[in-house]
């Protein structure tokens, strides 16, 4: 079996639906962060699926590099707040951060 | 040009009693509660007291000069500059101002000495004298000032101090009314002083031409007295509202001369004018604020002599005021109402002198009434503080101290008042060698011998030497109805009668001995005796001699109207003696008895003031009403209608405001609310909320795009 654009983007829509599923049901903040990793990481996995199936040159792996150094980034922000509601509620539970509510 | 010496100081004449006016209208209470009312009359007699001195230096310098270079001028800075139209404040010391001068501040200082004794425990004692020395300086402004409108300062000022202090004591409904009655009046007057100043003015710096009025003469613009008069000659022939420029300058001059010296007919203000404090009166209401129409119309003489109409309308009233108001004088009970009447008989006399021409003569009739007249004043107020205190001190309130009836006898309490009123008395009523008798003769003379007024001579004589008798008879009744026969106030009073202090009778000395002897200014030509006024006054009065045309009369008749004048003296002195001498003669009660109705309406004063109550003042109220109903019923009717369409309108509007603009406000409002509160259940804080949120749109997104565009 040739192994062709689809799989790829099979895999990558499989792993999206992981991290939305991930994302909206888990209440705990960590996996939420997770979640978001592996929506991050199917879009870096199409990136490179269509620079290599579809574009020829470098630009699809410049902006999966570039995503993968936002979500560093993003990742070390999205602790600092946990680690800060954390700090104030004694709970990472997103139910329990609902104070900017109204 | 004449040469004019300079003076640098004369400004400090009017200006110290300025200085002292501000000092006790600003500082005057503190003054009087740290140190009492020494320290407010040491500063309000220390001012015009200096000036005086000064005065008399300048006076003195004055008289050291040739004869034609007898005046001084103080020229500050220009105080009004327009192209070429200059105003200076200037102060000019010539010889007629000099002697103006020199009588107001000597008279001026006494009256306050006098004052500290009669305004004693006032409780406004530094308001009085504050008062009076900007009274002093206002004076000194008319009489000094260059030009007409340095003059109309001082003209105003006389006039507001002279309402400020006939009602000093405000709280008196009637005295705070004759103030307003003399300051009216007084405007009246002014306003034709007022068009003369413009008349003169511009008649000198242009003319009419068909085009209205155009500046001919710019360089003659002017309102400084010297250039009036060197350039008065261009006013020859020119003519307004038909009669002669100089003709009608003079007449409103004159018109404001007859409001502030108490002529017909604007003289009423003055009887009212009584209100005031006595110093005030005799200040004020007989030596100086009064005389300023006579020294205005002397000081103007090369303009009056111009115009014989103007002439004759000046020697006219003045003599019909003479007599007019000397019969007035006649029943008056009112011992101030007397003066007050006597003095604008005596101030008529001056206007009969300046209108003849005989200018000089006016202004030493002017110099000899203001000793005698302030001694009469302050003699009478002298009496009537007695009265007060005695009244006073025997708990009576009922009776009036200035009403001669309940007098009498007082001679013998108040020798020094008695004395120095008799002097007064006797040189008014024009004995002979007393002061009166040489001004007043000297007038008689000239309205007899002039040729100048349209009316004869004698005719002006005869009015004059008319009303010299009841001078004589009614300055001998207040006499003898106050300080001879029994005293009529009650057995309890007249034991708490006594003279004056110090201050009153030291003041009627010298007032009294002036009063005899202030005659040697101006002794008659008759007598081949040199006659110092009208030599020293010559020079003010060059500009009129070629103007003022003299009859051709005999020593003899000189003679002949000078005994006349004498018996006139001694038959009015008699009259009143026989009648009034003790009180006891029962001729008066019968000849009142037989002509009441002259009594009535002498005692009534013609009923001047009351026809001027049912045609002036009714007419004014009268229209005042008038306005009052218009304004009322047609101008507020207009006013109420307006107001209410306005409200109806604003009703409607109202309305429309409430339900529909309102209406769509609360509804949108409500709206927003309602969503909001609809949008609220949606946001619940929770972040996997939104995310199904986000999720959704996508979805939607994603529908929306292959259901529209494949």
């Amino acid at each position: 079996m040739i192994i062709g654009l689809p799989h790829y983007l099979i895999v990558a829509a499989v792993l999206f639906s992981l991290g939305i599923i991930c994302v909206v049901s888990r209440r705990n903040a960590i996996g939420l962060l997770m979640g978001v990793e592996l929506i991050l990481n199917s879009a870096n996995i199409n990136l490179v699926a269509f620079a290599r199936y579809v574009e020829s040159g470098i630009s699809g792996q410049v902006f999966a590099l570039f995503v993968i150094v936002l979500a560093a980034a993003e990742a070390a922000v999205a602790m600092a707040i946990v680690m800060a509601i954390y700090r104030h509620l004694r709970n990472i539970d997103t139910a329990a951060a609902v104070n900017l509510k109204e | 040009m004449e040469h004019i010496g300079t003076a640098d100081w004369i400004w400090l004449i009017p200006v110290l009693p300025l200085l002292g006016a501000a000092i006790n209208g600003f500082f005057g209470t503190r003054l009087q509660r740290r140190f009492g009312e020494k320290a407010v009359h040491a500063v309000a007699i220390l001012m015009p007291s200096l000036s005086f001195f000064i005065t008399l230096g300048y006076f003195i310098r004055l008289m050291g000069l040739p004869e034609a270079e007898r005046q001084l001028l103080c020229h500050l800075f220009d105080w009004i500059h327009i192209d070429t139209f200059t105003v200076p404040l200037a102060f000019w010391f010539d010889t007629l101002s000099a002697v103006m001068a020199l009588m107001v501040t000597l008279v001026g200082t006494l009256i306050h000495i006098y004052s500290t004794a009669y305004m004693h425990k006032d409780t406004s004692y530094w308001r009085f004298f504050s008062f009076m020395n900007l009274f002093m300086f206002a004076m000194l402004t008319l009489v000094l000032g260059d030009n007409f409108l340095l003059m109309f300062i001082g003209w105003e000022g006389v006039g507001l101090c002279s309402y400020l202090l006939i009602a000093f004591w405000y709280q008196d409904i009637d005295k705070a009314q004759a103030g307003m009655k003399a300051f009216i009046t007084n405007r009246i007057g002014d306003f034709g002083f007022i068009v003369g100043i413009f008349a003169l003015m511009w008649a000198l710096g242009g003319g009419w031409s068909d085009s209205g009025f155009t500046l001919v003469n710019p360089g003659q613009l002017t309102v400084v007295f010297r250039e009036v008069q060197q350039y008065v000659g261009s006013l020859e022939g020119a003519t307004i509202f038909g009669m002669s420029v100089a003709t009608f300058a003079c007449l409103c001059f004159f018109w404001g001369a007859t409001a502030k010296s108490a002529q017909i007919p604007l003289y009423v203000w003055l009887p009212d004018a009584m209100a005031g404090p006595t110093p005030v009166s005799a200040l004020i209401h007989a030596a100086t604020m009064v005389t300023a129409g006579v020294y205005m119309v002397a000081r103007l003489n090369f303009l009056f002599a111009m115009s014989a109409t103007a002439m004759t309308a000046v020697a006219l009233v003045g003599a019909l005021t003479a007599l007019f108001a000397a019969t007035i004088g006649l029943f008056q009970n009112d011992i101030k109402k007397v003066l007050a009447y006597s003095t604008v008989s005596q101030l008529g006399y001056m206007f009969l002198g300046v209108g003849v021409g005989a200018y000089w003569a006016g202004i030493f009739h002017l110099l000899t009434h203001a000793f005698f007249k302030a001694c009469l004043f302050l003699g009478s107020g002298s009496v009537i503080h007695a009265m007060h205190h005695a009244y006073h001190k025997a708990h009576n309130h009922d009776d009036d101290p200035q009403d001669m009836r309940n007098m009498g006898g007082l001679g013998r309490h108040m020798p020094t008042t008695r004395w120095t009123y008799l002097a007064a008395c006797v040189a008014i009523a024009g004995f002979p060698f007393m002061s009166g008798f040489f001004s007043k003769d000297e007038i008689l003379w000239k309205a007899f011998s002039n040729a100048n007024t349209l009316v004869p001579g004698w005719i002006l004589w005869a009015i004059g030497a008319t009303g010299a008798v009841l001078t004589a008879f009614y300055m001998f009744r207040s006499y003898y109805m106050t300080f001879s026969g029994t005293f009529r106030g009650g057995a309890e009073t007249e034991r708490h009668l006594h003279e004056s202090p110090k201050a009153i009778t030291v003041v009627l000395s010298i007032l009294g001995v002036l009063s005899i002897v202030g005659g040697v200014m101006g002794l008659p030509h008759l007598w081949h005796l040199p006659n110092w006024l009208e030599h020293w006054l010559a020079p003010v009065f060059h500009g009129s001699q070629a103007l003022v045309k003299w009859g051709e009369f005999t020593h003899s008749t000189e003679w002949t109207l000078m005994l006349v004048s004498v018996l006139v003296a001694v038959t009015g002195f008699l009259f009143a003696r026989m009648l009034y001498r003790d009180n006891r003669s029962e001729i008066p009660a019968r000849m009142l008895k037989r002509f009441p109705a002259i009594h009535r309406v002498l005692y009534h004063k013609y009923y001047v003031d009351e026809l001027y109550d049912a045609t002036a003042i009714a007419g004014s109220v009268g229209l005042a009403k008038v306005s009052d109903w218009f304004d009322k019923y047609i101008i507020d009717g207009i006013v109420n209608l307006t107001g209410y369409f306005a409200r109806f309108i604003s009703w409607l509007h109202g309305l429309s405001d409430i339900y529909l603009v309102d209406g769509l406000v609360n509804g949108l409002a409500h709206a927003s609310g309602a969503i909001g509160r609809w949008l609220r259940g949606w946001q619940t804080g929770r972040i996997q909320t939104y995310l199904y949120g986000v999720l959704g749109g996508g979805l939607v997104l994603i529908l929306i795009r292959f259901i529209l565009f494949d």
